[in-house]
C-alpha cells in the first residue's frame, strides 16, 4: 500500500505529511513539489501571524503593562491587573460602552436581523415583483457604513433633515436633536444600521431557503399545516446551519460597529463603542497603550464566543 | 406599477403582503431617493424654501461640480485605486495557493491552517489595532522613488521609510484581512473539485504550480469573479484602516477622505449629499452591473463550510 501519496485521500489512516517522507514506496510529489506547497501556505500564513495573531496575542501582554508608546516596553512596565481593576470601576466610559455594545447586539439580534430573516421568507415565493423586492432590500448592502452614516444624517440632522422637517420640530423650542441627544442617538444610528444589515441577512437567509428540499414543505402542506408551522416546524430546523452563520454574523457586526458612531460625533456623548474607546485610548494624543490594550482583551473575549461556534461548526462540517 | 393586476386571481393574503412589501420598499428607497434629491438642489434655493420644499429653481448639477473640483474628488478615486487593485488581485492569488494546498493535498495542518486564516479574519480590527499600529511605526522600508500625478505623489514603496502613513501599509493589512476570508470561501468552493484531478495531473508528472494555473484555477473561475467583486467593494467601502494608518489626508482612500471632506469643503447638507452620492457610485455600479457576483460572494462565504 502506498500509505504517503500526497493527493489526499482522507479514509487513509496516514493521509497527512507534507514534509517529504521517505515512507511510501512511490512518492509521486517531487521534493520541489514540496517545497512549493510548504510556500503556498507558508507564506500567507506568515503574513496573517505576523500582521494578525502576534498583535492579537501582545494586545493581551500589553494590557498588564502602563505602556505609553514611548520608547521600549520591559519588566518595569508590569503593573499585573491595575488596567482592567481601573476600567471597571474607575473609568467612567466602559460601562456605557459596553452596554451599548450590548443593546447595539440585541437590537440587531431581536430587530434587524429577524426583519431579514422576515424578507427572506416573504421573497422565497412565487410571487410577482420578487427580483425588484430583492434588488431595493439589497441595495444598502453594496454600500460603505460611511454613505449609509451620511445618507440618515440627512434624515436626521436637527435643521436640516427630513424627518425634523416633517415633523416641524425644527424651530429652537421644540426641536428633537436625534445625533446629539445622548438618549436617542445611540437608537438613530441603530436606524441606519438596520437599513444596511437587513438585506445583508435577507440574502444570506434567502440563499439558504432555496436549498431547502421542497418536498419537506409539501408534505407539512398536505398534513395540513400552515405557512407560519410550515416556517417554524419544518423549515427553520432544517436551517440550522444558516441560522448559526445568521447568529455568528449578527454577534460579529454588533462588536466591529464603529464607522457610523465615529462619523457622527467620533463615538462620544451616547455613541461610546468599546471599539471606539480603544481607538481613543490608544492611537490618539491620550496614548494609554496598555489601558487601551486591556480594552482589546476585553473584545476580543468577547468576540471569542461567535468565532468558536463558528469554528466548531466548520469542524464538525469537514 | 403592475405588481397587483393580475385579474380574476387576486387573493387577499396576496394583497396584504404586496402592500407590507411595497410600504417596506418606500422606506427603503426614501432615504436614498432624499439623498439623490437633495444632491441636485442648489444651496440657494434650500436656503429660501426649506429642505422640505418643491425645487423652484429647477435641480442641477452645480453641487457635484462643487464637490468634484474644489474637494478634488478625483484624485481620492486614484487613492482607492492604487490600495484596492493590488490588494485584490494579491489577495486572490494568496488565497487561491492557501485553499489549493489545503483542499487538494491532505497534509496534518490543513484544517488547522484553514482555522488561523478564518478565525483571524473573524477578530474585531480593533483587538490588534494597538500592537498592529506599533508594528506599523516601527518597520523600516526601504524608499524606492515615487510616480508623480499633479500634486500627488505615489511611491513605488513608502516615502517615509515606514509602513504607517503608506499606501503599501493599507494595501497589505487589507491583503492580510481579506485573504482569510477569501481562503476560507475558496477552499469551500475548491472542495466541491474532484481530487482525482490533481492526482492523475500528478502522475502525469505535472507540478503543482502548474496544477493550481492551469487546472484548478480555471475551474474556479466563478468564485474568484465573486470573491474579487466582493473584496473590491470591501476594499472600496473600508473606512477603518486608512483612518487609523494613514496620517496624510491626501493620501486617504475616498471612502476615508469623506470624513475629512465633511468639515472642509461640505458645509451644507446639498453638498454632503452630493459628495456622498459621487462615492457611492462606484458601489452602485457594482450593484447594477455585478449583483449576481456580488451576492454569489457573499452567500459562498456563509451557506457553506
Amino acid at each position: 500500500m502506498a500509505t504517503s501519496i500526497t493527493p489526499a485521500r482522507e479514509d487513509s489512516p496516514e493521509a497527512g505529511e507534507l514534509v517529504a517522507t521517505t515512507k511510501g514506496r512511490y512518492n509521486v510529489l517531487t521534493r520541489y513539489d514540496r517545497r512549493v506547497l510548504m510556500l503556498m501556505v507558508g507564506i500567507p500564513l506568515l503574513l496573517d501571524i505576523v500582521f494578525i495573531w502576534w498583535p492579537t496575542l501582545s494586545s493581551i501582554l500589553l494590557s498588564f503593562t502602563n505602556y505609553n508608546g514611548v520608547g521600549e516596553v520591559g519588566w518595569n512596565n508590569f503593573i499585573g491587573l491595575k488596567n482592567y481593576q481601573f476600567m471597571f470601576s474607575g473609568y467612567t466610559l466602559f460601562w456605557p460602552a459596553f452596554l451599548h455594545n450590548v443593546i447595539w447586539l440585541a437590537w440587531l439580534a431581536f430587530i434587524a436581523t429577524p426583519l431579514g430573516i422576515l424578507f427572506a421568507v416573504l421573497l422565497d415565493r412565487d410571487i410577482r415583483g420578487v427580483g425588484f423586492y430583492q434588488s431595493v432590500f439589497f441595495l444598502p448592502v453594496v454600500l460603505s457604513l460611511v454613505i449609509v452614516g451620511f445618507i440618515w444624517e440627512l434624515q436626521f440632522s436637527p435643521t436640516e433633515g427630513f424627518i425634523n422637517n416633517v415633523l416641524q420640530r425644527t424651530s429652537s423650542t421644540n426641536i428633537i436633536d436625534w445625533l446629539g441627544n445622548p438618549r436617542i442617538n445611540l437608537y438613530a444610528i441603530l436606524i441606519a444600521a438596520t437599513w444596511r444589515h437587513v438585506g445583508y441577512i435577507m440574502v444570506i437567509y434567502l440563499a439558504g431557503l432555496k436549498s431547502v428540499d421542497p418536498t419537506l414543505r409539501e408534505a407539512a402542506k398536505v398534513d395540513g399545516a400552515n405557512e407560519i408551522q410550515i416556517f417554524f416546524r419544518v423549515v427553520f430546523p432544517v436551517m440550522a446551519p444558516i441560522n448559526i452563520v445568521v447568529v455568528v454574523i449578527t454577534s460579529i457586526e454588533a462588536l466591529r460597529a464603529f464607522d457610523i458612531a465615529f462619523i457622527i460625533n467620533q463615538g462620544k456623548n451616547g455613541l461610546e463603542l468599546l471599539s471606539i474607546l480603544i481607538t481613543n485610548n490608544s492611537i490618539s494624543e491620550a496614548s494609554l497603550v496598555g489601558f487601551g490594550s486591556a480594552i482589546a482583551v476585553i473584545l476580543l473575549l468577547i468576540s471569542l464566543v461567535p468565532i468558536v461556534i463558528f469554528l466548531s461548526r466548520v469542524m464538525r462540517t469537514r | 406599477m403592475a405588481v397587483l393586476a393580475r385579474p380574476g386571481r387576486i387573493r387577499p393574503s396576496r394583497i396584504v403582503l404586496h402592500a407590507f412589501l411595497l410600504s417596506m420598499v418606500a422606506v427603503w428607497i426614501f432615504p436614498l431617493f432624499w439623498a439623490v434629491y437633495n444632491s441636485l438642489r442648489p444651496v440657494s434655493d434650500t436656503i429660501q424654501n426649506g429642505y422640505l420644499s418643491w425645487p423652484t429653481g429647477g435641480l442641477s448639477l452645480i453641487n457635484y461640480q462643487t464637490v468634484w473640483t474644489q474637494a478634488e474628488l478625483p484624485y481620492y478615486y486614484l487613492n482607492t485605486l492604487v490600495i484596492a487593485v493590488p490588494a485584490v488581485t494579491l489577495t486572490l492569488l494568496l488565497a487561491s495557493l492557501v485553499a489549493f494546498a489545503c483542499t487538494q493535498f491532505s497534509w496534518r495542518f490543513n484544517l488547522t491552517t484553514l482555522m488561523i486564516f478564518t478565525a483571524g479574519n473573524l477578530l474585531p480590527p480593533q483587538v490588534i489595532i494597538v500592537p498592529l499600529y506599533r508594528i506599523y511605526l516601527s518597520t523600516p522600508l526601504p524608499m524606492l522613488g515615487e510616480l508623480d500625478v499633479g500634486k500627488f505623489g505615489f511611491p513605488f514603496f513608502t516615502d517615509n521609510t515606514l509602513l504607517y502613513d503608506q499606501y503599501i501599509g493599507i494595501m497589505l493589512i487589507h491583503i492580510v484581512f481579506q485573504t482569510g476570508f477569501a481562503t476560507f470561501v475558496l477552499s469551500n468552493y475548491m472542495k466541491t473539485i474532484s481530487k482525482e484531478i490533481t492526482e492523475s495531473a500528478i502522475v502525469d508528472g505535472a507540478h503543482v504550480l502548474r496544477i493550481w494555473w492551469r487546472i484548478v484555477l480555471p475551474l474556479c473561475r466563478p468564485a474568484l469573479a465573486a470573491m474579487a467583486t466582493l473584496l473590491f467593494t470591501f476594499i472600496y467601502n473600508d473606512f477603518f484602516w486608512a483612518l487609523l494608518l494613514m496620517k496624510t489626508g491626501d493620501k486617504r482612500p475616498i471612502t476615508s477622505a469623506l470624513n475629512n471632506l465633511q468639515g472642509e469643503f461640505f458645509v451644507n447638507n446639498n453638498l454632503i449629499a452630493a459628495g456622498a452620492m459621487l462615492v457611492a457610485i462606484p458601489p452602485i455600479l457594482v450593484y447594477i452591473f455585478l449583483q449576481k457576483q456580488f451576492i454569489a460572494g457573499l452567500t459562498l462565504g456563509s451557506s457553506k463550510g
